[in-house]
């Protein structure tokens, strides 16, 4: 039986470290709502998330109350959205609508952000994807809470480069059009490489073609309870460190395990998959980076912060893969700027750059997170950015991912406000020596060889 | 069975154990198991309780228990035990 001290422990994780699942993410086919006529077609996405998300925020939040753990977001993946409306959508406009569309419905089942709105490009573009990457811009600026996400690349099939390059361009018009609130429509846009179908953290959720009619995917989380156990162990060596971490994971994920399970079973929607991530949020003791200071660094960013993280995220799986029957998502620890107060801190203190974080995103999930630049940043340099991101995806065989917000009107020094999970960040340099003659070649860049791993 | 895991935490005072023992009893909710100890000056208890025959739900009890735990100044909660059990069994 259950005694005092495991029920005091559990309690004290969810109380003061911040112990919660951190999303539970339903993903809804739309493949059966193709129509050749728009509004047809808008109709059918209205009514079939309506009908299949009706009970996911009431259901969340009997689940949270019944086993007393936070459940801080429910939210929507939906197929690409190119891919369903190829056949209706014969200008970026027509795919603007089925945006308005997505956010509408979103509002009325009351979840926090849908993920989707997206296109997969990884070799080649259809007319439909280029609508629809051509879209984005407007689509962010007049909707709330839809997110996009483009796949640009992948290991199998190299990276498709006319696409890297036109998103340099879209990741600035979608800046320019939300300048008057900080430029925040990038931080609902992000590009991947290898990006994983059953993802359910945002912004680049989507459900995808290999999937389901209807899966619960959940997120599980818990910086904080890492931190905490961490303490207990300073000055232990390698072995008490990652053992302690692993152990640690284990408890967590078993929580998402249980939350995944009951959520799927109150549905009637069958369970995808638990994401292994350490996601942090702006609050307090909430941060990966205070992870890696407490294995032993001054700031993330210092020398041995590479290896720190990818002991970390290597622990993080060991002790996960165990607690849930299907891992699957991004499943690493996320090192997004303004979501995590530890990360501004060390960027403010001098100790972190984009080039570290580049580092960085070789040994954990995601990528270039949630980071300022300044306004003026060229097109060709945020797509020479996205290019070095994907290329570590390609090359690695792993999801890497980039999601930069270029704050129209600001410069390096300057901070900007997100506000809420997102955060608030300082705007990091950029290299300011050029690529346009590299991004500018066209074509793609190849998939690279499976053997001679050197 | 329908177990629960009642916790109650804060300044010990006169009466907790009896005020939350009485809200259970008029509720058909059978107590299992006591066990408390008193960490930095601080009452913790924890019950073990089975809502077979409750009249109310887990949610329901969670928030009259969380109403009484205000008037007695203790923090009060009501969890389905799962949540424990598959933290920290295999």
């Amino acid at each position: 039986m259950i005694n005092i001290n495991e029920v005091l422990e559990t309690n004290d994780m969810i109380e003061k470290e911040n112990l919660d699942v951190r999303t539970i993410t339903l993903g809804i086919s739309l493949m059966d709502c193709i129509d050749s006529d728009l509004d047809r077609l808008n109709e059918k996405i209205y009514n079939k998330i309506k009908t299949v998300a009706k009970d996911l925020v009431a259901t969340g939040q009997a689940i949270e109350k019944e086993f007393g753990i936070p459940i801080v977001n429910k939210r929507i993946s939906v197929t690409p959205i190119a891919l369903i409306g190829g056949a209706a959508c014969k200008t970026p406009d027509d795919f603007v609508t089925i945006a308005k569309t997505l956010d509408k419905v979103r509002a009325e089942v009351g979840v926090n952000f849908l993920g989707g709105y997206s296109a997969l490009v990884s070799k080649g573009m259809t007319k439909a994807d280029e609508l629809l990457i051509r879209s984005i811009p407007k689509a962010l600026a007049e909707t709330e809470l839809v997110c996009s996400s483009v796949n640009l690349g992948s290991t199998k099939t190299g990276i498709n480069m006319d696409a890297v390059r036109l998103m340099g361009d879209i990741i600035k018009e979608t800046a320019e059009l939300t300048k008057d609130n900080d430029s925040i429509g990038c931080s609902k846009l992000v590009v991947f490489c290898n990006a994983p179908d059953d993802n359910p953290f945002m912004a680049g959720a989507f459900h995808g073609v290999t999937e389901a009619d209807a899966i619960i995917n959940v997120g599980v989380s818990g910086p904080g309870v890492v931190k905490t156990a961490l303490e207990s162990v300073r000055g232990k060596n390698f072995e008490v460190l990652c053992e302690t971490i692993k152990k640690t994971a284990f408890k967590v994920t078993r929580v998402g395990q249980l939350v995944a399970q009951e959520a799927s079973k109150r549905l009637g929607i069958p369970f995808g998959i638990i994401d292994l991530s350490l996601a942090p949020t702006p609050a307090i003791g909430d941060s990966v980076a205070d992870i890696l200071c407490e294995i032993g660094l001054e700031y993330a960013g210092a020398p041995g912060t590479t290896a720190a993280l990818a002991l970390l995220n290597d622990q993080v799986k060991k002790g996960g893969v165990m607690a849930s029957s299907y891992v699957g998502g991004l499943s690493g620890a996320f090192i997004p700027v303004s979501e995590d107060q530890g990360m501004i801190d060390a960027v403010n203190a001098g100790a972190l750059t984009l080039e570290k974080l580049e580092a960085m995103t070789c040994v954990c999930s995601v990528g270039l997170d949630m980071i300022a630049i300044p306004g003026d940043t060229k097109a060709t340099t945020i797509a020479g950015i996205i290019a070095d991101e994907l290329a570590i995806g390609m090359i690695n065989q792993k999801t890497t991912a980039v999601r930069v917000i270029p704050v129209i009107g600001k410069g390096v020094g300057e901070n900007v406000e997100f506000g809420g999970l997102l955060g608030h960040a300082p705007i990091m340099p950029v290299n300011p020596f050029s690529c346009d003659a590299f991004v500018n070649r066209g074509g793609r860049i190849p998939a690279p060889i499976h053997s001679f791993k050197n | 069975m329908k177990k629960t895991i009642i916790t109650v935490v804060g300044k010990d005072t006169v009466g907790i154990i009896a005020k939350v023992c009485t809200y259970l009893a008029d509720n058909q909710i059978n107590i299992l198991d006591i066990s408390q100890t008193i960490v930095n000056e601080y009452f913790n208890m924890m019950m073990i309780a089975d809502m077979n025959q409750a009249t109310k739900s887990v949610s329901e009890v969670s928030d009259e228990l969380d109403k009484l735990g205000a008037e007695i100044g203790v923090i009060i909660k009501c969890q389905r035990e799962e949540i424990f059990n598959s933290m920290h069994r295999i």
